[in-house]
């Protein structure tokens, strides 16, 4: 009975719900669907790309740090992207950090340390504010986990530039035109143009290569416990499947008897 | 050492010397060791012992989480992510919970429909049921303040919508939900009272399901067949049979649960809450957590009635979906219990079933657009509303006609011998009912 009451309601369902799913996409029409592309760090083998992460830091921290901070992450953090520890100290002593008060009651100023948060571009929200032309760049730690198309929709922005608008469409003065955000128009400056970073490893960095490579980074940045977290699971799943069949082999035995 | 021990009175000194000053042992041994249980469960009988082991580790899980986490307006945010990049171990805790909360709900409503089909809920069970909607409602309180507690976007927007449902009582209602919120919005005093709560009322829970569990052995567990057990033949000791039988069910859902936690742990989520709690800016949409959808269709769908304005009717009625069920051993007045001698019953328990789908499916869409692309007019709005005035027809007019006017089919003489066959049936037809045997189902 309840074989064919589960194989009348999937089929139920999927009648029900199929037309419903094409009215719901339609629907949704807002901002344009960011291509999907292919991650090395998609679905359940798939891991880092610790080469592409260091690409993708180096354009972070050339690049979108001016604007956008990355509040969870640490100096220290950047050992999960494979760097090591002195490449780490020589990266965190770069900015000045503001530390104290020392025995004096003074603040002073010091080379960054490992233990230090990664830098903030700006003080205060007034102060990226005002340096953005009122909008406000957005912490990016989490980015790729807050929107639905995750690294997918970041690469989409940053190269979703140098189209024309639609010819009723109005851009705002001082925004740019870009269909993957969500009002279209966008007060980021297209942040990235050929050569806008010079890679270590002689990848040629075109728009496409860095804006994969950051968003790649930044995926890292929102999950540094990805890789852990699969690798655990396999251990984890693969044993519970043997001792669910173990189980199932006692539980035969036991009512075996009862018959 | 066991309990088994205490029986044979072979038993160590310090187990008997504890036992006959605190029964514990020989309770368990009656309670759990003993307990007879219907032999002929099926695996739909499986899932209060899984909503047993959810709840424990809700509640430890939730014990770690609390030692690391900060029930602050500007701190809680980034102490969830703390826990999730720095703690030890951190962020397989929190996913358990987070996940662990999702399938809590499936299991509980698994549980519930279970309970529905085979009129668990029916004489003399009805206590045994109505604790269980207690628990429900106390289930739903503590994952609607525990969504709160990361202060996400959707944790913010939600609580505000919800706690705001309150202002629709009327003449009342605003000083209520001021009172709710200690303070004139959401803010750090109500985040503070819902983690106080959101810590205590799992183990209100916990009080529950032990009444729960102590009715379920006083009546004895409902079976497929719907029919008491008569002979011993009936029913089978459930250790060691039903434990290992719980134990693969739990080893299944393990499995289903670790792929989750380690697979897809961002499955049950909505993205909108990796962002912070802001409240100068309102999320395109706010919707709460999939297993409160079908409630939130309901809330949306009532219009106004009378002199009724629309979110009180709207909030009359969501309460009133989940309370009928208190009343349900009352509503459905067949005698027969098991739908699977109840030809009629079956049809309008899979209808019922598939429009509590329909009501969680409309519950994430926005109310005025459309359903069906070519249909304009049709918008998920009137969907709402034709699932929910079919939740309530189920329950005050479906449930008491059938009880009236469905003819049953026979039932079979004996637990036995239904499942061994009628030859081996042992007891005398003294019900009356033909003694057919049963389809193999
Ligand atoms: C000159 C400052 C500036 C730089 C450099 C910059 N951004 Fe932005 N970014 C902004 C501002 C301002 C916004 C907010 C836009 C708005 O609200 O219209 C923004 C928005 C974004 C968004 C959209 C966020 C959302 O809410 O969906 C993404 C993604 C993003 N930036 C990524 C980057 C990346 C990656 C880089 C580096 C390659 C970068 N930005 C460099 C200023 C900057
Ligand atoms: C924290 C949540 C819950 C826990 C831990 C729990 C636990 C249990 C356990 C262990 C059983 C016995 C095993 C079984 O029959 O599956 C049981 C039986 C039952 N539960 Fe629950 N339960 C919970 C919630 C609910 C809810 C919400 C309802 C209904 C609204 C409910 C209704 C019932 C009924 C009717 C039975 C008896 C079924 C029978 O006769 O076999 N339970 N519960």
């Amino acid at each position: 009975m309840l074989g064919r009451l589960q194989i009348a309601f999937v089929g139920l369902a999927a009648m029900v719900a199929s037309p419903m799913v094409g009215a719901m996409a339609a629907e949704a029409g807002k901002a344009r669907e960011p291509t999907e592309l292919e991650w090395s760090f998609d679905g359940i083998f798939g891991q880092f790309d610790r080469a592409e992460l260091q690409r993708g830091f180096h354009v972070f921290n050339q690049v979108c740090a001016n604007c956008h901070s990355l509040e969870h992450i640490a100096y220290r953090h950047l050992s999960g992207i494979g760097l090591s520890e002195d490449e780490i100290k020589a990266i965190a002593a770069e900015v000045e950090v503001t530390d104290g008060p020392d025995e004096f009651g003074d603040n002073f100023q010091r080379p960054g340390r490992p233990s230090d948060p990664y830098r903030h571009p700006f003080d205060n929200e007034q102060q990226a504010r005002a340096a953005n032309g009122g909008a406000l760049p957005p912490d990016l730690t989490l980015i790729t986990k807050a929107r639905p198309a995750g690294p997918d929709y970041v690469h989409a922005v940053l190269t979703g530039y140098g189209e024309a608008p639609p010819s009723e469409f109005e851009v705002t003065e001082g925004k740019d035109y870009n269909p993957y955000f969500k009002t279209w128009t966008i007060a980021m400056a297209e942040p990235l143009f050929e050569d806008a970073v010079e890679y270590a490893d002689g990848t040629e960095a075109s728009v496409d290569q860095m804006s994969r490579d950051v968003s790649a980074f930044l995926a890292w940045a929102a999950e540094p416990e990805l890789e852990r977290r699969k690798q655990t699971g396999f251990v984890v799943v693969a044993f519970l499947i043997i001792l669910a069949g173990l189980l199932y082999a006692s539980k035969r035995q036991m009512w075996a008897k009862l018959h | 050492m066991s309990a088994h021990s205490i029986e044979t009175g072979s038993g160590g000194g310090l187990v008997k010397w504890i036992d006959s000053r605190l029964p514990i042992f020989s309770y368990m041994q009656k309670e759990y060791g003993e307990y007879p249980a219907p032999r002929n469960f099926n695996y739909w009988w499986n899932f209060g012992a899984l909503a047993m082991f959810l709840l424990v580790t809700m509640i430890v899980t939730g014990l770690w989480l609390a030692m690391q986490y900060t029930p602050h307006v500007d701190l809680a945010f980034d102490s969830v992510q703390r826990i999730m990049r720095d703690v030890n171990s951190g962020w397989f805790i929190r996913l358990v919970h987070v996940n662990g909360g999702s399938f809590f709900f499936i299991v509980v409503y698994i549980h519930i429909f279970r309970g529905m089909y085979y009129g668990s809920f029916k004489a003399p069970r009805e206590l045994l049921w109505m604790l269980g909607v207690i628990i429900l409602l106390l289930m739903m309180a503590t994952a609607f303040m525990g969504y709160v507690l990361p202060w996400g976007q959707l944790s913010f927007w939600g609580a505000t919508v919800i706690t705001n449902l309150f202002s629709a009582i009327p003449l009342v209602g605003d000083s209520i939900v001021t009172w709710l919120w200690g303070g004139f919005t959401v803010d750090n005093p109500t985040l503070n009272r819902f983690y106080a709560l959101h810590f205590l009322l799992p183990f209100l829970i916990v009080g529950v399901v032990g009444l729960h569990v102590v009715a379920l052995h006083v009546t004895g567990s409902n079976n497929p067949l719907g029919i008491e057990p008569k002979s011993q033949q009936d029913t089978v000791p459930f250790h060691p049979y039903y434990t290992v039988k719980d134990s693969f069910g739990l080893g299944v859902f393990l499995v289903i649960f670790a792929a989750v936690v380690f697979f897809a742990p961002d499955f049950f989520s909505e993205p909108e809450n990796y962002e912070k709690a802001d409240f100068l800016k309102t999320p395109e949409e706010i919707v709460p957590e999939w297993y409160f959808l079908p409630f939130f269709a309901i809330l949306r769908s009532v219009p106004a009635i009378w002199f009724v304005e629309a979110k009180l009717a709207g909030v009359i009625a969501m309460f009133g979906s989940i309370f009928v069920l208190f009343a349900l051993p009352w509503l459905d007045t067949a005698k027969v219990r098991s739908g699977k001698f109840r030809p009629i019953f079956r049809w309008f328990f899979l209808i019922f079933l598939v429009d509590c789908l329909l009501l969680g499916f409309v519950g994430g869409k926005p109310p005025n657009s459309p359903v069906f692309e070519s249909i304009e007019s049709f918008e998920f709005i009137d969907l709402g509303r034709i699932t929910t005035a079919w939740y309530f027809i189920h329950f005050f007019i479906i449930l008491p006609l059938l009880g009236r006017f469905e003819r049953p089919l026979p039932l079979p003489d004996s637990i036995s011998a239904a499942v061994l066959g009628s030859h081996s049936g042992g007891g005398p037809a003294a019900s009356g009912a033909t003694a057919k045997p049963m389809e193999k189902a």
